[in-house]
């Protein structure tokens, strides 16, 4: 991966409806560089801002305030068809009246290409998404997942600098939803174009990216590879969107560059590495994923005590939840290895163990 | 209760089928005497005589009747497509804009021939163009295509509006991320999806001009009826069945032309 910048954008808002009494903040001063050839996603709840900033970099819209850069140059003033940034839209927006060869070399002959130099891209675009033998069917004669593919070949014919995916595979069943995460991931590899995709599927982006940003209300909280999103997460919000997260309130009492004393509710007290920049003495949120935690049933030294509530069987692993008398239960999930699980009473007093270097502490 | 399980269906309400077939009736029974007679060889239009083509050979021959229809005929296309050209203007005016102040007084004023009764228009149509008369000496056809045209700009401009609304607009976005321009997005996508909204635009413009009386009676100068005022005019003398058979042709070309819109009004965006 090269470290050039393909697409920066620099302290850019968006306001709708500004100056009226209906006044919507979209995006607040967010500031992300996208690196080449990174397969790059927005991520967040709907109304996060996500979608809004996609339009900006493809043009549909225009920054309030900030400004969009493209390989350094800014590209804000610039309408959508003087971009070179292509966009696979959500619902695909293929054009009813032609067929998919001639939706696939739309982009080109727009800008001008000969009649030749379209056929023959259009040509090793169908190969590339394996539509060859339907090039001649119009839109409405072809499958949803067979759309999805035209899309995404005239989105990419033009060999645009990046391409923008707004939640392509939404509207997909989750089979083939799979199956076109692989093709997009492939489909990345081959063209060697920089891609920014647009989900509020954690799992999609987990799996997909090379880097996640997540964000939410208008603000990007956190970017990084997902590894880092899933298991380092800054913020309260990424760590609750972002897989399944047990959280826990607990006070800081000591304090060193290396280590931190934190004590639990319950009076239990752990050391655990410290984050960088955490304030003395303060009230902090643990965080623990549910596979990171074990059920014991023996006393152990730095283990949470609560009654086994629930255990919900789901295929691969198992679910525990166990009462330790705040008000959600701490959930415990344990992978079902040779298919035997430990069957343990309901209502019995477990312990609940966890590696304290996989507790994440986040200031709140 | 078997029957509260199914849907809801006006089909089952008890006396639908009648209803329908009362109305049906009704609308399409009086039409049937004047194409039953159209056929009468004999000559009175209330007196059954034989089958016989002889009042529609009568009514090709008659030249009065061949330039009242031909006049009916280049009135009703230059009225359609002038109006269709203005009422696609409107339409995209009215749909295609980021909203303004005064965009639902378009709206209204545009489909105001459909508000105001007919013979209004007429009687002011009347005096404002015998004003022009006097003060230019012109008398051609121009007052009776433009009167024409004003009245179906809401029936072409209604069909193609509710094109407009149901075309998704991300088409057009998707042009213009695509590199084309506002107006090559314009002519190679909004503009092929529009057509048939605009084509039944105009044929529900020609239908319309075609068939008007009130209007045309009060705008058109000596010599220049059409064949609505054509037969108006024969009505006040001796009525032959020679009325039936144009009546019974302007009905199968009104019945043509609907069912061709009907078709393509409902092709698929």
């Amino acid at each position: 991966m090269s470290d050039d910048v393909a697409v920066e954008a620099r302290g850019v808002s968006k306001i709708f409806g500004a100056s009226t009494d209906q006044e919507v903040r979209a995006l607040d001063h967010v500031s992300v560089s996208i690196a080449q050839n990174e397969f790059f996603t927005l991520l967040g709840p709907s109304g996060c801002g996500k979608t809004t900033l996609l339009r900006l970099i493809a043009g549909f819209e225009h920054p309030t305030d900030g400004a969009i850069l493209l390989e350094g140059k800014d590209i804000s003033a610039l309408p959508p068809f003087q971009r070179p940034v292509n966009t696979v839209f959500q619902n695909y927006a293929l054009f009813p009246h032609m067929t998919v060869a001639q939706n696939i070399g739309f982009g080109l002959e727009m800008q001008g290409q000969s009649k030749d130099e379209v056929a023959n891209t259009v040509g090793a675009m169908l190969v590339l998404v394996k539509m060859e033998n339907l090039k001649n069917r119009r839109i409405d004669q072809i499958s949803g997942g067979q759309q999805q593919r035209v899309a995404l070949a005239r989105a990419l014919a033009p060999r645009p600098k990046v391409l923008l995916l707004d939640e392509p595979l939404s509207a997909l069943d989750l089979k083939l939803r799979k199956e076109m995460q692989v093709e997009l991931k492939r489909l990345q590899h081959e063209t060697g174009i920089t891609f920014i995709f647009v989900t509020h599927d954690q799992e999609e982006a987990l799996t997909m990216s090379d880097r996640v940003a997540v964000m939410n209300e208008g603000r990007i909280l956190q970017v990084g590879a997902p590894h880092e999103i899933y298991n380092r997460p800054n913020d309260r919000f990424v760590a609750d969107f972002i897989g399944d997260t047990n959280f826990m309130p607990a006070e800081v009492i000591e304090h060193d560059e290396s280590e931190v004393r934190i004590r639990l509710p319950s009076g239990i007290e752990i050391t655990i590495p410290a984050p960088p920049g955490l304030p003395q003495g303060s009230e902090v949120t643990l965080a623990i994923r549910p596979e990171q935690a074990r059920i014991v049933t023996d006393a152990d030294a730095i283990s949470i005590q609560g009654s086994l509530t629930d255990e919900i069987y789901i295929g691969t692993d198992t679910q525990y939840r166990v009462d330790i008398g705040m008000t959600s239960p701490f959930v415990v999930r344990v992978q079902n290895a040779n298919g035997e699980r430990a069957r343990i009473p309901l209502g019995s007093r477990v312990g609940i163990a966890v590696d304290p270097r996989t507790i994440q502490i986040l200031q709140d | 209760m078997a029957t509260s399980s199914r849907p809801f269906s006006i089909e089952r309400m008890p006396g639908f089928s009648l209803l329908a077939l009362t109305c049906f009736f009704a609308l399409y029974m009086p039409l049937a005497p004047l194409v039953v007679y159209s056929f009468n060889a004999g000559d009175n239009i209330a007196l059954w005589e034989g089958l016989s083509l002889r009042w529609y050979v009568a009514a090709w021959e008659n030249d009065l009747v061949q330039s009242a229809a031909i006049r009916s005929v280049v009135v009703a296309v230059i009225a359609s497509v002038v109006a269709t050209s203005l009422a696609t203007m409107v339409a995209l005016g009215t749909t295609r804009t980021r909203p303004y102040r005064g965009q639902t007084s378009i709206y209204a004023m545009v489909n105001q021939p459909l508000m105001v009764p007919e013979i209004v228009t007429a009687v002011a149509l009347l005096i404002f163009f015998a004003l022009i008369k006097e003060s230019t000496g012109y008398h051609g056809y121009a007052y009776l295509i433009s009167a024409h045209t004003a009245f179906c700009i809401p029936f072409a401009y209604l069909p193609i509006r509710a094109r407009l609304e149901g075309m998704d607009r991300v088409l057009e976005t998707a042009a213009a991320d695509l590199y084309a321009t506002p107006w090559r997005s314009f002519t190679r996508v909004t503009l092929p999806l529009l057509l048939p909204g605009i084509l039944a635009g105009a044929m529900l413009a020609f239908v319309i001009s075609l068939d008007d009386v009130v209007i045309t009676e009060f705008v058109k100068s000596a010599g220049q009826d059409t064949l609505p005022t054509y037969m108006l005019g024969q009505l006040r003398r001796t009525i032959t069945p020679e009325i039936n058979a144009i009546s019974t042709v302007l009905l199968g070309v009104s019945v043509v032309m609907v069912t061709i819109i009907f078709f393509l009004s409902r092709k698929k965006a």
